[in-house]
């Protein structure tokens, strides 16, 4: 773990994956942890707007977003982790990212403090996330990798926006018009 | 080879011609009444027949050509008036469709299986040779039919090449060789009919061939061989004594007229066949990702295009030099675009709408075979077959229907001693029927039967602890019930129906078409469900409503009206509901704000405004801030990116490129259900 297996790369370099092994991470900050993702899940970085709020979703969704004609759900990561909340400051951006899950790939936007850089992360040098115990969530850490004295959190998107969490799916739906229907007769027969 | 992808994308035709055929086919065989059958629907049935089997026999699938055969046999006699149509005979062939239908289905997996079919062939030859079919005879009959298959077959093969074949450096010599290689081979060779020396082309060839060969090949072996010229010949392969009745022994006199006249009208009835026939391909297949599409629209498209190129050409002059004075002629072109913009998007989304009829197509068999399995007797009746509605909803909705008839056959109506003594016809009544109402298209599957039993779901529903013991509804809550999940009221479970799970899944794949299902049912006289869907899922026209700072969209389908409430017409229901009353009903009042938890400008409800809207035949008040304008908005899922959100069917980009929520009135419903269930369990705690 140490410098000489994570090289530091540009933001953009022509020739890149052909010359160095290894995946690019876009890093961003998070209450002054440096986070990464894949960066060929980023699809682009764009500043903040406010979204469209969502009646009844989980307080990190933020809302969606119109790009370029698709409807895209915004998440606060901050809010998604638990940490405390901050006012949006010039620096804070929306990374949008693809995520896939259910073989479905969807486009979804996070919205971080701030981007920090682009580092090369060999496969080798990520160490799995540690065993925090039960109680804390590790399923979207991917790994942490050591750059420049400095560590950061490699995210796992897919996880991300884990629909099941992410409030009322279709059957819990469903259960709470059963559950509304069998009780709530004697409102609804006044009313029909 | 590349030739191989053209075969396969002509037999690819042929495969939908023979549905095309078979759905003739069945079409008509239903429409034959026993005894006193209309000549010219028999000859229909019998074309369709030869079609399929002409078509088979070019694309080498034997096992459907000789099937073919022999139900155009049976159809030949019917039509030769040699045979009466009996129940016995047309059963017999609708079977027989199903049987090519299925070998259809099969030349996809490479193999055909022919087992069923050699079944049903064996009583159909039984049926051929005597007029008594007993269910003894197919398996006799079937051992004796698969002969064919074994040892060398006679082919005969009629070979006629156009005359500028050697142009394209084809010789006939070469395949007659090749020919030779595969089993033993006697050639006889023809000059055209007239061959003036004078005008005598070398290059042409003006030789046809009659050859009979021997061999252990299959008939795409051999017609494999013909591959390269089969564009620039006459050619037809027999097996002897199989598809053709004489087995054409080439005799040397007339050599020409005996084969080609019996295989002429197969060779023309595909071509014949491929030309796109009005009757189009049936809904029953797996959605298919082409479309067929009348002409007139697409002309109509066309002209719309060229008037919006006239309007842009006219509003781009004022790019140049635009002066105030102009300012008229400017807002002209603008709504002259606007109205382009309309009629171009009437007509796209025209091309996308069929009639109804392909769903419905399926219905005369579907009921007449249900019918006859349980033993009632049942009249179809079809009405707007030709109410047209997207193809998106159309391929979606047909296994709902197909699910609400059988229910309909299954409970809906009595077997005909229950009829009689209860003083109805002994023959059922099962009506389709559609029609467009406003935006929605509605369809309505209505039974004479003897309705929903309401006593029987109470108490099932109470069974099951849907409904609490001493808790009453009315009727139409309780008729609602059976679609709910897990539920069915027919005592045994049958083929048809009775598990419990159908009507759930039914609401559930109409209502993700944006669609919702409604049941009335007077006992002893029947019960009617009736569909409503919207005519497409891309667009629709809505009520833009303010919420404090958010903005939402309300279909305008569902909008009853918009009222302004006084405090009078408002009550409290129990503390925690409020009503108010609209002229003698009462109804709920929704507050969006607290339902969606938004700020909003005032909670005194007089200030806001009150949007009457109906979701499944209940009208609901919703109470919102303040009306904004009316628009046409795309719809964009939520589901796309996200994931469905109860309440709201989807969303929109509005004009400044803001994103709105389109409100579902249904699921809007059913949060109010829920938190009110919520509220009702902490009062009474």
């Amino acid at each position: 773990m140490t410098k000489a297996n994570s090289t530091h790369a540009g933001l953009i370099d022509g020739d890149g994956a052909a010359t160095y092994a290894g995946n690019q991470y876009l890093t961003f900050l998070l209450a002054g942890e440096e986070y990464g993702v894949e960066i060929l899940r980023v699809q682009e970085i764009k500043g903040w707007e406010s979204a469209t709020p969502i009646p009844n979703t989980p307080s990190y969704v933020l809302g969606v977003l119109n790009l370029r004609g698709a409807v895209v759900p915004i998440i606060d990561l901050r809010k998604r982790f638990d940490m405390e909340s901050v006012d949006y400051g010039p620096t804070t951006v929306i990374i949008v990212v693809k995520i896939r899950a259910d073989e479905t790939e969807r486009t979804v936007g996070l919205v971080v403090d701030g981007v920090a850089d682009v580092y090369r992360l060999e496969d080798e040098t990520i160490q799995p996330p540690p065993n925090m115990g039960n109680d804390m969530k590790t399923e979207s850490i991917r790994g942490l990798a050591t750059v420049e004295e400095k560590m950061v959190i490699l995210l796992e998107v897919d996880s991300l926006m884990n629909i099941d969490e992410t409030g009322i799916d279709k059957n819990g739906a469903n259960d709470s018009i059963v559950a509304g229907q069998e009780t709530a007769v004697t409102e609804t027969a006044i009313a029909s | 080879m590349s030739l191989d992808v053209d075969m396969q994308e002509i037999a690819q035709i042929f495969i939908e011609e023979s549905l095309e055929g078979l759905d003739v086919m069945e079409a008509g065989l239903l429409n034959l009444d026993l005894g006193a059958a209309d000549p010219e629907t028999i000859n229909e049935i019998f074309r369709a027949a030869h079609s399929i089997k002409g078509g088979g026999a070019t694309f080498g699938f034997t096992e459907i050509s000789d099937f073919a055969h022999v139900a155009e046999t049976l159809l030949d006699e019917m039509r030769q008036n040699e045979r009466d149509v009996t129940r016995e005979a047309v059963d017999l062939l609708l079977a027989s469709v199903d049987c090519i239908r299925d070998m259809i289905g099969q030349i996809g997996d490479g193999e055909i299986d022919v087992e069923n079919a050699n079944a049903v062939r064996g009583q159909l030859e039984a049926l051929l040779a005597n007029e008594a079919v007993t269910s003894a005879t197919p398996d006799a009959a079937a051992a004796e039919q698969p002969s064919v298959e074994s040892g060398p077959t006679e082919w005969h093969i009629t070979f006629v090449p156009a005359p500028g074949i050697l142009r394209s450096y084809n010789d006939p010599i070469r395949i007659i060789r090749e020919l030779e290689g595969l089993g033993e081979l006697s050639v006889e060779c023809h000059n055209a009919d007239s061959l003036a020396l004078g005008e005598f082309d070398p290059e042409e060839c003006l030789l046809a061939w009659e050859l009979i060969l021997v061999s252990d090949a299959e008939q795409a072996e051999i017609e494999d061989v013909f591959a390269w010229v089969r564009d620039e010949c006459e050619l037809s392969i027999t097996a002897a004594g199989q598809a053709t009745p004489e087995p054409a022994t080439p005799s040397t006199e007339a050599p020409q007229t005996d084969a080609k006249m019996e295989q002429a009208p197969e060779q023309k009835s595909v071509p014949a066949a491929r030309k796109p026939v009005a009757k189009q391909k049936t809904a029953t297949a797996q959605e298919s990702s082409s479309i067929r599409v009348n002409i007139d629209k697409v002309d109509a498209l066309i002209n719309q295009v060229g008037e919006l190129v006239i309007t842009q050409s006219m509003l781009s002059r004022f790019t140049s030099d635009f002066d105030f004075t102009q300012l008229d002629l400017l807002r002209e072109g603008l709504s002259q675009l606007s109205r382009n913009t309309r009629e171009l998007q009437e007509s796209v989304m025209a091309i996308r709408m069929l009639p109804i009829s392909f769903a419905f197509s399926r219905f005369p068999r579907l009921v007449r075979d249900t019918g006859n399995a349980i033993g009632k007797k049942v009249e179809l009746q079809l009405t707007g077959e030709n109410t047209e509605l997207d193809k998106t909803v159309l391929e979606k909705i047909g296994d709902p229907l197909v699910h609400l008839v059988r229910n309909s056959l299954d409970h809906g109506l009595e077997d005909p001693e229950a009829r009689v003594a209860a003083g109805k016809p002994e023959t059922g009544v099962l009506q389709l029927n559609a029609y467009h109402e406003g935006g929605n298209i509605v369809i309505e599957v209505s039974d004479d039967g003897a309705g929903i039993n309401t006593a029987k779901v109470l108490e099932k529903a109470r069974a099951r602890g849907l409904v609490g013991m001493d808790e009453q509804l009315p009727a139409e809550r309780i008729n609602n019930l059976i679609f709910m999940a897990g539920f069915s009221t027919a005592d045994e479970v049958s083929d048809l129906s009775g598990r419990g799970v159908g009507m759930d899944v039914v609401r559930r794949n109409i209502s993700d078409l944006g669609g919702t299902v409604s049941i009335k049912s007077e006992p002893g006289i029947g019960s009617t469900i009736t569909i409503r869907l919207p005519l497409t899922l891309a667009i629709l026209d809505g009520q833009l409503v303010r919420v404090g700072e958010q903005c939402y969209i309300v279909p305008l389908i569902s909008i009853v009206e918009t009222i302004q409430v006084t405090s009078d017409q408002v009550s409290q229901l129990a503390g925690h509901a409020e009503l108010f009353k609209l002229r003698d009903t009462y109804l709920p009042v929704l507050r969006l704000h607290e339902l969606f938890g938004v700020a909003c400008d005032s909670k005194d409800i007089t200030d806001g405004l009150l949007v009457v809207a109906e979701a499944n035949g209940q009208r609901i008040g919703i109470l919102v801030d303040d009306l904004l304008e009316q628009q046409q908005v795309v719809i964009k899922s939520l589901d796309a990116n996200y994931k469905q959100v109860q309440g709201i069917s989807g969303a929109t980009i509005l004009g400044d490129g803001t994103v709105a929520l389109i409100l579902d009135t249904q699921g809007l419903l059913q949060i109010f259900y829920s938190t009110n269930t919520k509220l009702g369990k902490t009062a009474v705690a």
